[in-house]
């Protein structure tokens, strides 16, 4: 189907682009890969007055690491960029697996990172890593900026932080640190090019004798939003490393989970998803930490 | 409205035309530019058949504006064999090698998904080589067959990647 009609902007600078969001409130919208913007215009799901573009908008596609900074992504970096990165795969690999296991060839070379962390989608294959990793979003406003902590970025299905002239500029990930590991694990119906039924990252430190010194875990597709293992988490502070704690750990995930029956998978099988990818990704998790 | 001046470089080809800035690149390649080997399938981005490359980027055109790619190198699969296009006397033309082994290995049937996947497979064979099957497989992630079943179209580009 033909797309509705809009006025295209094209703004070359993040002041111009901001401005023009105040200008128009209420009837513009954003497109960065447009991977889902477009499919909601064919669909009339949205129909602003105004579309945005904000590819010629410089210097927004970089992708950089210092151990200050830690690991900066753009917002126009494409999900394939992020999947092949040499930085990325050096200094979060999870975030490049997370990547990858989003969508298409076709639509990891159009999409980024940034459009699926601000589509606000519950089921997202790039969030869950993103929150366990303790991600920021950078918003800017134009002459302001502004740092959301990820735990506070999402507020419903398709809703963020973000106000109606902000622009997300960057994502920053904080340094890992010492004897920490990350995982992302994702099911779904089929096993290739599906979106979640479930997903998780988790990320844990371990302390010198390989306790579980800090966790996150971030469950995907079985809320309004990505929702925090936090049973779980308390649960394993302390903890010893073991297939029973980790077990446990599970278990009270998929307590804390609110998952919904759809045509994906209904909200049994969901909870007990959970709880195995739970498990699996905080082995894997742990394993890498032991060594890092 | 107002449609846009703007000039697309296609196949090493300049056209300048005249757009409205919501029509896809797919509506303007097939309806404007009669280019019509690139295929509309689903235009949601599911399918594949609309695949082409912008600055040889495996992208879907019925996800991408017209007035987006002015200033960017697209290739269609007519620019694969640029040759066989003008010459209707198929005896005589060069296919690309890919375009070769689809024809040899029996990859096509009904042809509809084809362009699509010989455009997915070069844009793999660009960045891989020597693909492994499971690599092969990964690359047409994006492409869905109704017909000829995906094996004979692995086939072909694991044959295409020898002769490359
Ligand atoms: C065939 C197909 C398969 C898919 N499969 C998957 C999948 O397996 N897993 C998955 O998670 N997703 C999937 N998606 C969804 C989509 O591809 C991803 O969410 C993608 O990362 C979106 O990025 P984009 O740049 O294309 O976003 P866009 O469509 O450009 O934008 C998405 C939303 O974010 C807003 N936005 C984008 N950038 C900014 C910014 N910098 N500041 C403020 N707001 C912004 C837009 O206004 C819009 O609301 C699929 C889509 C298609 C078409
Ligand atoms: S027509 Fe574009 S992906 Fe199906
Ligand atoms: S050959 Fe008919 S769809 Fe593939």
């Amino acid at each position: 189907m033909s797309l509705p009609q809009f006025t295209f902007l094209m703004p070359t600078s993040l002041s111009e682009a901001c401005s023009l969001l105040e200008e128009h409130q209420g009837k513009i919208k954003i497109k960065a890969g447009g991977t889902d913007m477009i499919v909601r215009l064919s669909h009339r799901a949205v129909k602003p007055d105004f579309l945005m573009a904000l590819k010629k908008i410089p210097d927004l596609n970089q992708i950089s690491y210092s151990p200050e900074a830690g690991l900066n992504i753009g917002a126009l970096a494409l999900l394939r960029e992020v999947e092949i990165s040499p930085i990325v795969l050096e200094q979060a690999p999870m975030l490049a697996r997370a990547a990858r296991a989003t969508a298409t060839v076709q639509i990891r070379n159009m999409g980024t990172v940034m459009g699926n962390v601000c589509n606000a989608s519950p089921s997202a294959d790039n969030i869950p890593t993103l929150v366990a990793m303790n991600a920021v979003i950078v918003a800017s406003s134009g002459d302001q900026e502004r740092e959301i902590p990820i735990d506070e970025f999402f507020l419903g299905p398709g809703r963020s932080a973000l106000q109606a002239n902000e622009i997300a500029t960057a994502i920053k990930v904080p340094k890992v640190a010492a004897k920490t590991g990350v995982s992302y694990q994702k099911i779904s119906p089929r096993s290739k090019v599906d979106i979640a039924a479930v997903n998780i990252g988790a990320m844990i430190t371990l302390d010198k004798a390989n306790k579980c010194e800090a966790v996150r875990i971030s469950m995907g597709a079985v809320g309004p939003t990505p929702l925090r293992a936090k049973q779980a988490e308390k649960y394993l502070l302390g903890k010893e490393i073991t297939d029973e704690t980790l077990a446990e750990a599970g278990r009270l995930a998929a307590e804390d989970a609110s998952p919904i029956t759809d045509v994906r998978a209904n909200r049994e099988y969901r909870k007990l998803m959970v709880e195995v990818l739970t498990t699996r990704a905080l082995k894997e998790a742990s394993s890498l930490a032991v060594n890092y | 409205m107002k449609k846009e001046l703007i000039t697309l470089n296609i196949n090493g080809d300049d056209y300048e035309i005249a757009v409205y800035p919501w029509r896809t690149l797919n509506e303007v390649l097939r309806d404007q530019l009669h280019l019509t080997g690139t295929k509309l399938g689903c235009g949601t981005g599911d399918c594949g058949a609309c695949t082409v490359h912008i600055d040889d980027q495996s992208v879907s055109s019925c996800l991408t504006l017209a007035v987006e790619v002015e200033g960017h190198k697209i290739t269609t699969i007519e620019g694969l064999a640029p040759q066989a296009v003008a010459n209707s006397e198929l005896e005589n033309c060069e296919l690309n090698p890919i375009q070769e082994s689809f024809v040899n290995k029996g990859a096509i049937q009904c042809g509809f998904c084809t362009p699509g996947m010989i455009m997915s497979s070069k844009f793999l064979l660009d960045h891989t080589p020597n693909p492994s099957e499971a690599e092969i497989r990964a690359g047409l992630s994006g492409n869905l067959c109704r017909c000829t079943g995906y094996n004979k179209i692995v086939d072909a580009i694991a044959d295409a990647a020898e002769k490359i």
